[in-house]
């Protein structure tokens, strides 16, 4: 096995799936002979030719569109969103279409669709570059959200998120793309949608979460360890639908709960899973549930990123809160 | 290309759009090195379409009229009243910066005090926001007009049809214009559109387009005279397509060479329309080898006093970063 990095994991799942099947084809801005831009599809259109591999005009709604044409027809497509701040020119597409066209067709039509996007602050790109927006999709019934946390899940989702029959929206955080490696297997493999994996298991505290963060958390169970403290950490991998049973068995058997995320506070994946916990799990609950949280503003300039983004300080420093309630 | 002359400004304003072209081009190179030593996060850059942006800003009153810019536009910002300081405050990212308060990327420019509107990193989403300030002078019978810009990739969004099919139905004096590059990042301008000009789109919105050599720097002013003029007059709005070209990269975080040739790359330089309009300028009199040197001289003081200047202002402060979310 060899070492890789998130991007490398997501090319070889790509590559893989394309070889596998042929109706699989990838399309978006930039995608072709430049690779992508952050170079997630590099080499791929000179293997597989521009048919299945193609650069398309700027245009987000007619990618969007098309990816349901073309499902409608029996392919397989797995359009790039260059980044997912850009989501909003492609809203009809997922939110009013790709997600209900099984429940308007009396579940004659498959939407195989996987649009890819990367995503996620902590390397300097503002605003709407950075911003985090699951939140918004998983509102939608009917679509799927994955966020992997490793390299090694990225590989096995984005395979299972590629065969499934329902649209899946597959963020990438922009962070974890480069940021270290894991063994990933050579051959192909599936990591199931919709099933949290308990990242590290623990007695005192469960800390719930996905995406960059949970290197965050893994930080800080690091820690809390060296100060007694035994945490359990949840990476939900699929944020929408979300893995309950999962979550409310480590609350059961923890008694607390320290939910994490790198988007703002209102409306989004954590104050879902706080309202499971608080309808499911309330009476095995030692302590209020706490929630690490960006702030409700704007994603921030450069300089204050750091003071914005929530961290394992954060996280730490909520665990003790909880424990010592 | 056509004769200076036949622009209808004196040598003194020539000289002038000279000297505007020159310090957009010493003030872009400036970013790219501020960005290279590290001191900034990143730089985007109009070296290539200097000449059309001075011609086509110099056609407007910026007193007035409003400007909604895409990114590449820093030139033409500096003509519409922005200092190299205003610019390099916004790559800083500092509290002083007038497009944000150093909120927003580098290269978003906007000034409340010049009437240029900072846009969104989505882009050409500035463009139905122009046909909206052109509705505003026409509800309130002003006579100001609306400019906005945008690149061939990105005329390709949706808006931008919707921008065009408003102004058009209500005859908005609102100027829509398509810088072209033949390049959307690594997408070059066949994949984009199959029109052979992208200015034919205006006959379907029901007004005039136009496509000129943004390298023609009395072509490009005069198309932009004619069209300023129609729109104030209550004729409606135009769409312009200026040819021009992308020196560089992408942006500080794409490399070219990827996906342009090398001969293609091997020739760029000699495309360069700073280049032409230079000897234009000597062929027809109007300047000497000499004094263009000592313009460039005089500007790369300004430009090393204007970055001093900026480095020295003040960074926001973390607690700043709760507001301008909501009125106070
Ligand atoms: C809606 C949207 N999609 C994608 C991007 C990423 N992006 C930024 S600039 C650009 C290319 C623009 O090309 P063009 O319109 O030709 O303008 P140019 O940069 O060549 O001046 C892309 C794809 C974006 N900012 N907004
Ligand atoms: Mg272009």
């Amino acid at each position: 096995m060899a070492q890789k990095t998130m991007i490398q994991a997501i090319t070889e799942a790509l590559d893989q799936e394309m070889e596998k099947d042929e109706k699989v084809m990838i399309f978006g801005e930039d995608v072709g002979k430049n690779g992508g831009v952050f170079r997630a599809t590099a080499g791929l259109s000179d293997k597989y030719g521009d048919d299945r591999v193609s650069d398309t005009p700027l245009s987000e709604s007619a990618i969007g569109g098309m990816a349901i044409g073309l499902s409608l027809q029996g392919f397989r497509p797995v359009p790039e969103i260059q980044f997912f701040g850009f989501v909003f020119e492609v809203m009809d597409s997922i939110s009013g279409q790709m997600s209900r066209t099984r429940y308007r067709m009396g579940s004659t039509r498959n939407m195989p669709i996987t649009i890819r996007s990367p995503f996620g602050g902590g390397v300097h790109t503002p605003e709407l570059h950075s911003d985090n927006l699951e939140g918004l999709i998983a509102q939608s019934p009917g679509i799927k959200v994955v966020i992997p946390s490793n390299p090694y899940d990225a590989k096995g989702l984005l395979t299972s998120a590629i065969r499934d029959n329902d649209p899946v929206v597959f963020l990438e955080h922009m962070k974890l793309y480069r940021s270290f490696r894991e063994e990933v297997p050579e051959e192909q493999y599936t990591v199931p949608l919709g099933k949290a994996a308990v990242t590290r298991e623990g007695k005192d505290v469960s800390i719930i979460t996905y995406g960059a963060m949970v290197r965050e958390a893994i930080k800080a169970a690091d820690q809390l360890e060296k100060d007694g403290i035994s945490a359990e950490i949840i990476d939900l991998r699929t944020v929408s639908p979300l893995d309950i049973e999962t979550i409310i068995a480590s609350v059961e058997k923890t008694g607390r709960a320290v939910v994490v995320q790198e988007a703002q506070r209102q409306a989004g994946v954590g104050a879902t899973v706080i309202s499971e916990i608080s309808q499911r799990a309330v009476l095995s609950l030692e302590a209020p549930v706490a929630f690490v949280a960006a702030p409700d503003t704007v994603f921030p300039f450069g300089l204050a990123e750091n003071d914005w983004l929530p961290n394992a300080n954060d996280i730490i420093e909520k665990v003790k809160n909880t424990v010592n309630f | 290309m056509k004769k200076l002359k036949s622009s209808g400004l004196s040598k003194e304003e020539i000289i002038q759009a000279y000297q505007a072209i020159l310090r957009g081009r010493r003030l872009d190179e400036r970013l790219w090195q501020l960005t290279r030593i590290g001191k900034t996060s990143f730089n985007i850059s109009g070296q290539g379409a200097e000449v059309a942006q001075v011609a086509m800003a110099l056609a407007f009153e910026p007193e007035k009229d409003y400007f909604l810019p895409y990114y590449r536009d820093m030139t033409a910002c500096l003509v519409w009243g922005m200092t190299p300081k205003d610019i390099i405050l916004g790559s800083f990212g500092k509290e002083d910066d007038p497009s944000s308060h150093g909120r927003q990327m580098p290269n978003h420019y906007g000034s409340k005090e010049h009437n240029i509107v900072s846009h969104s990193s989505t882009v050409s989403t500035q463009m139905p926001l122009a046909t909206g300030v052109a509705y505003a002078a026409q509800l309130e019978n002003k006579d100001y007009v609306a400019l906005t810009t945008t690149g061939e990739g990105s005329a390709n969004q949706g808006e931008v049809q919707e921008a065009m099919n408003f102004a058009g139905v209500k005859k908005l004096p609102v100027i829509f214009v398509v810088e072209n590059n033949d390049y959307a990042i690594s997408v070059g301008s066949k994949e984009q559109y199959a029109n052979k000009k992208m200015s034919e789109r205006a006959a379907g919105y029901g007004f005039s387009g136009e496509t000129v050599d943004g390298s023609d720097f009395t072509e490009t002013y005069l198309a932009f005279v004619k069209a300023v003029k129609d729109a104030r007059a209550g004729k409606g709005p135009a769409l312009i397509e200026m040819m021009v070209s992308r020196l560089t990269s992408h942006s500080a975080d794409d490399d070219h060479t990827i996906y342009r040739s090398k001969e293609e790359l091997d020739t760029l330089k000699e495309k360069d329309p700073l280049l032409a309009f230079e000897k234009q300028l000597i062929d027809e009199g109007y300047m000497t080898k000499e004094e263009m040197q000592a313009m460039d001289k005089e500007l790369k003081a300004e430009i090393n006093k204007a970055t001093d200047d900026a480095e020295a202002m003040l960074d926001p402060t973390p607690e700043s970063l709760y507001e301008q979310v909501y009125a106070e």
